[in-house]
Order: structure tokens, then C-alpha cells, then sequence
């Protein structure tokens, strides 16, 4: 059920996503439009290392070795999660950087006034 | 509109390929066996007690170093783009024009060596607790953040920014080029003592790297939020 949940509200995030980067045309906006996109995606992935009243994979007193084999969640998406955050951090300042910019040159944070790069 | 039509077409299409997900997907009792062999033995040859640790900076240890290198092209790339933009504008002018308020100094006189100390204990800790060098490193460039909004910090040293990122990124190589030499492969950390699980001195070199990690990362971070505020758009 949990596992369910996380999927259907991964996919809302990032239909969310998906809808802010096509239908807007302020370049702030499709930045978080991207945002939300890549957190759907943390969260779909999340969603598929869960197993149902998993623990976190840490040992602690409670939970020996026998315990995390029987009850923690998996920790490799957790860790994959991990790096995607770090990334998307990196190539959200990236693109922020961008938009300053291309403000700084055109004078206009809405994309279809950029003729430029219209192909 | 048709624009709008496509987007919610995109949208639907979306929905569409991941329905079969939503059918078939529920809650699992078991996890893939690669995932048990971790559970199972990850704590007994690494002493890591958190173990999402003993995956990043071991197992998928050279995953990790690509990704601090691609941090550190992101931040180079955000320092070259401010760079480049302000030749073209009068200069340096910070942006911050008035004095920040007396709520925001006596605040961080009062937060900011706990934010500091709290960013270095979550990465010192990375292999105990949830967390690491990537969030501490993030705490304490939050930290350098409120720094420069209260006025206790107005300048900020490229040049030790530089040195501290040098070092940690050369530092982290050089652990891993220690795990290839004297244990079994780059970036093993079980060529210092893997200790007693769940005391600070644990997991081999684990805590050394996320340490390196975590200085790495608030260096990079800060010199993005200070490339930032240096340069403006001239209106």
C-alpha cells in the first residue's frame, strides 16, 4: 500500500514537472518546473526500495545483523538518491546561472522572447 | 493553446507509461539478493553501523568520486558565468545595499557556531548516524550563508576556498589510491583498523573520506552562493 502511494505521488510530481517545464515560458518557472520533475524521480526511486515496515538499514542496538536482513529497506536506492540529490542540486545552480545570463543579455526572463534559440 | 494541448498530451502520455507500474506494483517482504548480501555482510567486513554509508563511499565509492567531480564542474561552470557577466557590468558591486536587520545579527551570533559544529558532526558521523559529508558540507555553507546576510562575513577568501577544495578533493584520490596499495582495491577503506561497530573511530577509512566529502562540498557551495552575490544585473 505505502510502496502505492509513494508511486502515485512520485508520478503526480512529476507530471506536475512535466507540465510546468512545457507550458510556461518564465525561466524561473521552468527551473522549478525541472525541480519538481527530478523530485518525482527521487521519490519513484525511493518508492522501490521500500519493503513494507522496513527500518532504515543502520545498525543499532536494537537491530542486529539477523534484524537488517529480515527488516531494513534497501539501501542501494537510498544511496543512488543520495548522489541524484547532490546532482540535481548541482545542475539546478547551473541552470539558475543560465537564466541570470541570458536576463543579463536579452534583458527578458521569458523564453519566447529569445528568438535566438528558436530553431 | 495547441501548445497547451501538447503539454497536457505529454502529460497523459506520461500516465500512460506508468500505469502498468501502478497495476503491478505492491508492498515487498523481501529485498533483491545483491541488497541482503549488503545487509548481511556489509557490517562485519566494513564496521560501518549506517550502512547507505558503507554503499556510497565503498561500494559505489567511484560513483561517488564522478559525483563530487561533477559538483565541482557545476561550481566552476556558476563561477565562469558570473565571471563573464560582470566584465560586462561596472564591477563588483555587492548587492545587498542596507544594513541587514538587528534580528538577522544577534541571530546568527547566537546560531552560527552551533550551524558550524552541527554540519561538522553530521559529516564526522556520516558512517553512524543518517547523514554524511554531502549534508554537512551543505549545513555548513548554509551556515557561511547567514554569514554574509548578517554582515559577519563581507568578504569571503577565494583563495583558502581554493587551497580547502584542492586539498579535500586530493586527499579524497589519495585515500583511494592508499585503499588500492596497502588493502584490496581503489577507495577500500579497510586499510586503517575497522574498529568496534558504532564508535566514532570505525568503518577504516570511511569517516576520513566523508570528512574530506564534507569539506569538499561546503568550499564548493559557498564559493556558488558567493559568486552569486557578488556580481549583479546592471539595470
Amino acid at each position: 500500500m505505502m510502496t502505492q502511494i509513494l508511486t502515485v505521488l512520485a508520478f503526480l510530481l512529476m507530471a506536475l514537472g512535466v507540465w510546468g517545464l512545457m507550458s510556461r515560458r518564465h525561466l524561473i518557472r521552468i527551473i522549478i518546473g525541472f525541480s519538481l520533475l527530478d523530485t518525482g524521480v527521487h521519490l519513484l526511486l525511493v518508492a522501490f526500495g521500500y519493503r513494507s515496515g522496513g527500518t532504515a538499514p543502520i545498525l543499532s542496538d536494537g537491530i542486529g545483523v539477523s534484524g537488517l536482513v529480515s527488516g531494513a529497506v534497501d539501501p542501494i536506492p537510498s544511496a543512488l538518491v543520495l548522489t541524484a540529490i547532490v546532482i540535481g542540486l548541482a545542475v539546478t545552480a547551473l541552470m539558475l546561472s543560465f537564466a541570470v545570463r541570458m536576463y543579463a543579455r536579452t534583458r527578458s526572463i521569458y523564453i519566447d522572447k529569445n528568438k535566438e534559440l528558436k530553431w | 493553446m495547441f501548445k497547451r494541448l501538447f503539454s497536457l498530451v505529454l502529460v497523459v502520455a506520461l500516465a500512460a507509461a506508468f500505469f502498468p507500474l501502478f497495476a503491478t506494483i505492491g508492498d515487498r517482504g523481501d529485498v533483491s539478493p545483491l541488497a541482503e548480501s549488503y545487509l548481511a555482510d556489509a557490517p562485519d567486513a566494513l564496521g560501518s553501523a549506517n550502512l547507505v554509508t558503507s554503499v556510497i563511499v565503498t561500494y559505489r565509492g567511484l560513483d561517488t568520486l564522478g559525483e563530487v567531480t561533477v559538483l565541482f564542474a557545476a561550481s566552476a561552470g556558476v563561477s565562469l558565468v558570473f565571471s563573464r557577466l560582470g566584465s560586462s557590468s561596472d564591477g563588483r558591486r555587492p548587492v545587498q545595499n542596507h544594513a541587514p536587520s538587528e534580528l538577522v545579527v544577534t541571530g546568527a551570533g547566537l546560531l552560527l557556531p552551533l550551524i558550524f559544529v552541527f554540519g561538522v558532526f553530521i559529516f564526522v558521523h556520516g558512517h553512524l548516524t543518517p547523514g554524511g559529508g554531502f549534508q554537512g558540507g551543505v549545513v555548513i555553507a548554509s551556515g557561511v550563508l547567514l554569514a554574509l546576510l548578517a554582515g559577519t562575513l563581507t568578504e569571503l577568501s577565494h583563495g583558502m576556498l581554493s587551497v580547502l577544495e584542492m586539498l579535500s578533493g586530493a586527499g579524497y584520490v589519495a585515500v583511494g589510491l592508499l585503499g588500492l596499495w596497502l588493502a584490496g582495491g581503489f577507495l577500500d577503506p579497510r586499510f586503517l583498523p575497522t574498529g568496534e561497530i558504532g564508535s566514532l573511530f570505525s568503518g577504516g577509512a570511511i569517516p576520513v573520506i566523508y570528512s574530506l566529502v564534507g569539506i569538499k562540498v561546503g568550499a564548493e557551495l559557498s564559493g556558488v552562493i558567493d559568486a552569486m552575490r557578488r556580481r549583479r544585473v546592471v539595470e
